[in-house]
Parts: structure tokens; C-alpha cells; sequence
């Protein structure tokens, strides 16, 4: 049962409060528990009509010919739409946030970069129907050489997936193929270590699996808009992803959804939306487009795969000096969210430890695999399993309790991060305690009386020399700034850029303080599209 | 294609309506009677979302013809209520926080019913073994058990 140890940092909380500390019920309870709580599919519209999609049976291929005229004249078939029917056919996720460029079509175009692209959309009377007409149209694909690993598809002569990104990685701020951090001299306090653990680390794609598969029902209204019952997660961002593709203004749809079946990330992406309007649109009747399981399971976007290289320096009394990354975290054939995931995986860096020597280097990698999306802390979970299982491993190499490890090299109040952000409301050393005593794990009294709170800061709170990579950086556009940034106050508050010094110097100063927030997350927003 | 007509009891009330062959008794509750408390999660007879009693023994609706429906008495969530009132196992449901997104609940409430209509107070196994065909990815499993305990009158312990 739920346990609440408010005996930790106590004097830090104001108890007294209404709502917060308490339990209380769900509003949506009554509705679960008498099954009258209203998900997308339990809309029974009358004259509703049935789409699914064609998908590619390739992972990478030119779309020479699509013959539909079989499956036209098919029992039921209503509307076959195409590419061309779209009126916006390319988009990204992101691109809501000024964040990355049009990279993937509703309908496949001239191309298909993996296994399950919608090609074809067929509206019919019932799913059967638009089952057995699928069964007609006839595809002449040319098959196109394809990359499946991460490592491979950055080398060069590698196939190109998606031609937005002809390197097979996302671009950030139009010139950094990676998210790169660095802290300290992580090669110099390798070298000077007692001792170094490389490992490599990989982990699969993970399919959510909702109970209720990813799905929407859309239907013209009686004012000229259009209602549409959705499983989405996000709903706003639902909204405006149709707007964009369907090149209508937002208000065109009332959007109804909030009860999901279970989502998990696996229900942001807005898969299903935007054929079932336009179809909705085409045929003037209501359309439903839902994923069937195997649909789910197979072509819905799971997490990412990431593969993560840790190499370590630890000393020989426990202290780890140094850390370097590689990750790579496989977005599959298109960006979706995965660009913000590399984000995530780099600012999670070395994790909740302080160590006085970081050096990482994310990339997002495009793959003919699935495209990958949200995931319950995607971006942060698999380099923490990464992490974690490397902590126990460096504890077994110095001989140390892997438990007493993780506290003495635990991050503290006060501590610099490698960010460059002072360490603030840490816990993990009382998170580690609690285990341990909850576990029944034996640690010191040394360990047993450790705290969050003391012997942080100090030399703990220096940035260290930080020398610059030896390659000149490439010239970074200007800051770009999104609608809802505040203004600076002034403008000597945020000076510009210095353009990059021709020679690496030895090591570089503490940077400014960000003025705002834009400077904040700096990292977050690539492309201005508008 | 032919229909066949079909009556059968549903959660007390006679009802009858026309199946096309091969028709499901998901697909027959939900779209043809209008009950959309069993839920569709993969038609496969894997998750037990859609989770009914036929004659008080719990079926996998996606999985059985309608038509072998005829003349026996089906139960489903919609049923469940007793007049205004909740059923224990939904007070205890409710009381336990024993459903997060809601979709497995209704094939929950179905098996934890055929469970304690044959016995009143099963053990914390019997409680396992008794939702083990039936899928929450909120992963919820815990709280559930728990609520089915709580609703049979007893705590028993594993």
C-alpha cells in the first residue's frame, strides 16, 4: 500500500493543505465502474462508414504504380483516397512548436521508408468491406536498400531514409547533427583513473499496448464544422495537427476525447484524425477509422530503441571521475517526437550523480524501422537503465556495496550538474536509504547517516576547465525565439553570440547566466517555420 | 447475405434482433443492441475487455458466435446496478482505486461477478486465477485484487 514518508524534509512542507497529502476520488470513477464512461468507439453515428488504410508491405521502396481500379468497384467501397487528396501531405509533429521540419506524409507519396506506411485509404460501408477491397489494390514497389541499425545508417553511403535529413540524423538549429555536453575533460580524467568500464548498452522498441487500439470517428456537423470523437492524448495538439494538414482553420473542429483507453505516449501522435475527417469531408458522412490490434502492435509507434556506450572512470575509493555517452536513439522513419527524446537523453546526463568530468553525445538517427514516439519517460528510461546497470558494475569493479555507491557519489544540494545548474531539492541519497531499508540491505552507518542536505556545494560546486572539441563549431543561427517567450528587459541582457574562435582554446569561462527563457531551452527549439 | 433472428435474455430483459452469419456476440451487443459496456481491445480472445456471463459463466464475447447466444441468458456490465445502486463490487472497485483508464474494468467487474456468484469468499489466488485472462496495462492488478477481496467480505491473505 501507498506510504508517505513525511518524517523527510519535513521542515521543507506545509502539510496544511486541502487537497494535497490526501486521497481523493476520481471523477471519472462512477463512469468506469457502471461502463458509461464514453470512449471514442462506444459512438454509434447513423450511416457511419469504415476506413483503412493500405500499408506498405516494404520497408524502403519507390512506389512505382498504385492500381485501385479493381478495388474501387469492390461491394461497399465508398472513397479511395490518395496522396493527392490530402491538401497538406507533410508534417511533423513538432512543427506545432517551431520545432523541426515537414518530414512525413498522411499518405506515402512517391515513397515508402518502412514496413506499414499508409499508402491507400479506403472509406466503405463496413470494415469487411474496406478489408476486401485493401485486398485489390495492387502496388508495384521498386525496392530501395535499407538500414535498420543506427551505427550503419550514420555512416556515409548509408541509404537515405528521409530526405528531409539526408544524413539519417536530425538536424538541431540547422547545423548540429547531435546534442552534445560537455564538462570538464572527460579524456584527461580517464586517462588518470584507476580504473575505465566500457560497456555498450541496447534497448528494443516497446509497443504500448493500449487495451483500446489508437482510433477516431469524425462526422460533418449541422454548422458546417466537424465532430470528431477521438482516442487522442493529446487533444489539443490533435486539433491543430489537422488544421495544418487539412489546411482549414482550427475552429472547423469540435473535438471530443479526454477518456482513452489507455495510452501511455502510444496516443500523441495523431494517426488516425486527419484521414477520418477528410474522408469525413469527402463523403459527407461519418467515418471511422480505428487500428486494429494487429495494426496496433505492429505499425503504432513504440518507444524508441536506443542504443547508449558508457565509458566510466572510477577511483579506486569509489568516486567516479569521469563519464563519456554515445547514444543513439533510433526515431525510425520520421522525427514524430524522437528529436525531443535526444533532448531529454542528453539533459539527463550523467544522471542524479555529481561527477566532475562529463562528455556526451546524443544523436537522433533516422531507420526504415517503425516510427517511434512517447513513452513514459522516453529519452530519459532507457539511458537510465543504461546508467543503472553500469553503476552496479562499477560498484562490483571497486568492490564497493552497490547501494553505499550510489549514495557516495549521489548528487547533493549545492552541487554544480553538468548542465551548468546548481543541484536544488535533491533526494536521491534518502530515496537509496529507504530502499535499502525497505529491502532489508545492510549499508554503514556512514551511508545510514548521509543526507541530500550536507557536504554538497563547495569544490562540488565548480564548473570545471572545459576544453572546446577539437573541430571548429559551425556557425549557430541566431537565437530563435517562440511566440510566447517574454522579451528580454533590455537588450545588453542578452548579448549576441561571439562568432566561434578559430583555434580550440584551452578551456573556456563559466557562461553567462540565460536571460530567459528562450536561452533556457535553447536546445528544445531547431527551425523557425514561420 | 441471410440473417438469422436471435433471441436471448440480456441482463433480464428478452431481446431479439438479426445477425448476419458469423456475427460475434461483441459485435451483436454493442452494434446491434446498442450495450457498448463490453469493450473491443483485440478480437482475438487475448485481453478480456469484452468479457461477458453467458448463463453466469464468464465467455470471451469477441470470440463466441452470437448466435449460440439463443435462448440463454447474457450479463454484461450494463446489468450489473441494482436498481440506483451499485453493486458491491463496484462500490468496492470505486473504494480500492481499482480502475485507472476504465477500459478493462467492464471484463473485470464480469469475472470478478462469475468468481464470487460461485464463491463468496475465494482465496487471494482464487482472485488471480480469476482475472488471469484479463488485461490492464494500467497495470492496476494489485488494486483490483484488492477491491474483488474487499468485496467478497474478507482479506484473505495469499
Amino acid at each position: 500500500m501507498l506510504e508517505l514518508r513525511k518524517d523527510i524534509f519535513a521542515d521543507e512542507r506545509d502539510d496544511n493543505l486541502k487537497e494535497i497529502g490526501k486521497g481523493t476520488q476520481r471523477q471519472d470513477m462512477l463512469g468506469h465502474i457502471t461502463g458509461t464512461s464514453s470512449y471514442f468507439g462506444d459512438h454509434k453515428l447513423q450511416g457511419m462508414l469504415h476506413l483503412k488504410v493500405v500499408r506498405s508491405a516494404q520497408a524502403h521502396a519507390r512506389l512505382r504504380r498504385i492500381d485501385t481500379t479493381e478495388a474501387e468497384r469492390s461491394a461497399g467501397v465508398r472513397r479511395i483516397i490518395r496522396s493527392a487528396d490530402v491538401p497538406r501531405n507533410l508534417n511533423t509533429l513538432l512543427s506545432l512548436i517551431n520545432f523541426g521540419k515537414d518530414d512525413e506524409p498522411s499518405l506515402a507519396v512517391d515513397k515508402v521508408r518502412y514496413k506499414g506506411e499508409p499508402i491507400v485509404a479506403i472509406v466503405a460501408d463496413s470494415e469487411r468491406e474496406a478489408f476486401e477491397a485493401i485486398a485489390k489494390v495492387r502496388i508495384d514497389y521498386e525496392p530501395l536498400p535499407t538500414v535498420f541499425d543506427v551505427e550503419e545508417a550514420l555512416k556515409p553511403g548509408a541509404p537515405v531514409v528521409n530526405e528531409t535529413y539526408p544524413k539519417n540524423a536530425f538536424i538541431y538549429h540547422d547545423v548540429h547533427d547531435h546534442q552534445k555536453l560537455r564538462f570538464g575533460d572527460a579524456d584527461a580524467a580517464l586517462a588518470t583513473a584507476d580504473h575505465v568500464l566500457e560497456q555498450r548498452y541496447q534497448m528494443s522498441p516497446i509497443e504500448h499496448a493500449p487495451t483500446e487500439t489508437n482510433g477516431a470517428i469524425a462526422a460533418p456537423d449541422t454548422n458546417g464544422r466537424y465532430v470528431v470523437y477521438t482516442s487522442t492524448q493529446a487533444l489539443f495538439f490533435s486539433v491543430d495537427t489537422c488544421a495544418k494538414i487539412l489546411d482549414v482553420p482550427s475552429n472547423t473542429f469540435h473535438f471530443i476525447g479526454g477518456t482513452v483507453g489507455g495510452g501511455f505516449g502510444g496516443k500523441v501522435d495523431t494517426l488516425t484524425e486527419p484521414l477520418a475527417i477528410l474522408a469525413a469531408m469527402l463523403t459527407g458522412r461519418p467515418v471511422r477509422y480505428v487500428f486494429g490490434r494487429e495494426e496496433e502492435m505492429q505499425y503504432g509507434p513504440p518507444r524508441g530503441a536506443e542504443r547508449i556506450f558508457i565509458k566510466d572512470g572510477v577511483m579506486r575509493d569509489g568516486r567516479i571521475v569521469a563519464r563519456k555517452i554515445r547514444a543513439y536513439f533510433d526515431s525510425g522513419a520520421y522525427t514524430r517526437l524522437s528529436s525531443y527524446a535526444a533532448v531529454k537523453c542528453a539533459a539527463h546526463l550523467p544522471g542524479p550523480y555529481t561527477i566532475p568530468n562529463v562528455h556526451g553525445d546524443v544523436y537522433c538517427v533516422f531507420t526504415n524501422r517503425t516510427p517511434a514516439t512517447a513513452m513514459r519517460g522516453f529519452g530519459v528510461t532507457a539511458m537510465d537503465f543504461a546508467i543503472e546497470c553500469q553503476m552496479d558494475k562499477l560498484a562490483n569493479l571497486v568492490g564497493m556495496d552497490p547501494m553505499e555507491f550510489r549514495i557516495l557519489n549521489a548528487y547533493r544540494d549545492g552541487d554544480m550538474k553538468a548542465h551548468r545548474r546548481e543541484a536544488k531539492n535533491t533526494a536521491l541519497i534518502e530515496c537509496v536509504q529507504v530502499a535499502a531499508e525497505k529491502a532489508k540491505w545492510p549499508i554503514r552507518e556512514e551511508f545510514r547517516r548521509a543526507s541530500s542536505r550536507k557536504d554538497g556545494g563547495g569544490s562540488r560546486a565548480v564548473i570545471p576547465p572545459t576544453p572546446a572539441d577539437a573541430r571548429a563549431r559551425p556557425a549557430a543561427p541566431v537565437q530563435q525565439r517562440t511566440s510566447y517567450d517574454r522579451l528580454p528587459p533590455t537588450v545588453t541582457r542578452e548579448p549576441p553570440r561571439e562568432p566561434p574562435p578559430p583555434t580550440p582554446p584551452p578551456s573556456s569561462p563559466r557562461p553567462a547566466a540565460p536571460s530567459h527563457g528562450a536561452t533556457r531551452f535553447s536546445s528544445v527549439f531547431g527551425t523557425r517555420r514561420r | 447475405m441471410s440473417k438469422t433472428p436471435l433471441q436471448f435474455r440480456h441482463n433480464g430483459r428478452d431481446v431479439a434482433i438479426f445477425v448476419d452469419g458469423g456475427t460475434n456476440l461483441l459485435v451483436a451487443l454493442r452494434e446491434l443492441i446498442g450495450d457498448m459496456t463490453p469493450k473491443f481491445g483485440c478480437g482475438q480472445g487475448g485481453c478480456g475487455a469484452c468479457s461477458v456471463l453467458i448463463d453466469g459463466e464468464i465467455h470471451l464475447s469477441c470470440l463466441t458466435l452470437a448466435e449460440t447466444a439463443a435462448g440463454r441468458s447474457v450479463e454484461t456490465l450494463d446489468g450489473m446496478k441494482q436498481g440506483p445502486n451499485l453493486h458491491p463490487l463496484q462500490r468496492a472497485f470505486a473504494d480500492n482505486f481499482a480502475a485507472q483508464c476504465g477500459y478493462c474494468t467492464p471484463g473485470m467487474l464480469m469475472a470478478a461477478k462469475a468468481l464470487l456468484d460461485r464463491n463468496p469468499q475465494p482465496s487471494r489466488d482464487e482472485v488471480v486465477e480469476a482475472i488471469s485472462g484479463n488485461i490492464c496495462r494500467c497495470t492496476g492488478y494489485e488494486s483490483i485484487i484488492n477491491a474483488i477481496l474487499a468485496a467478497a467480505g474478507g482479506r484473505a491473505s495469499a
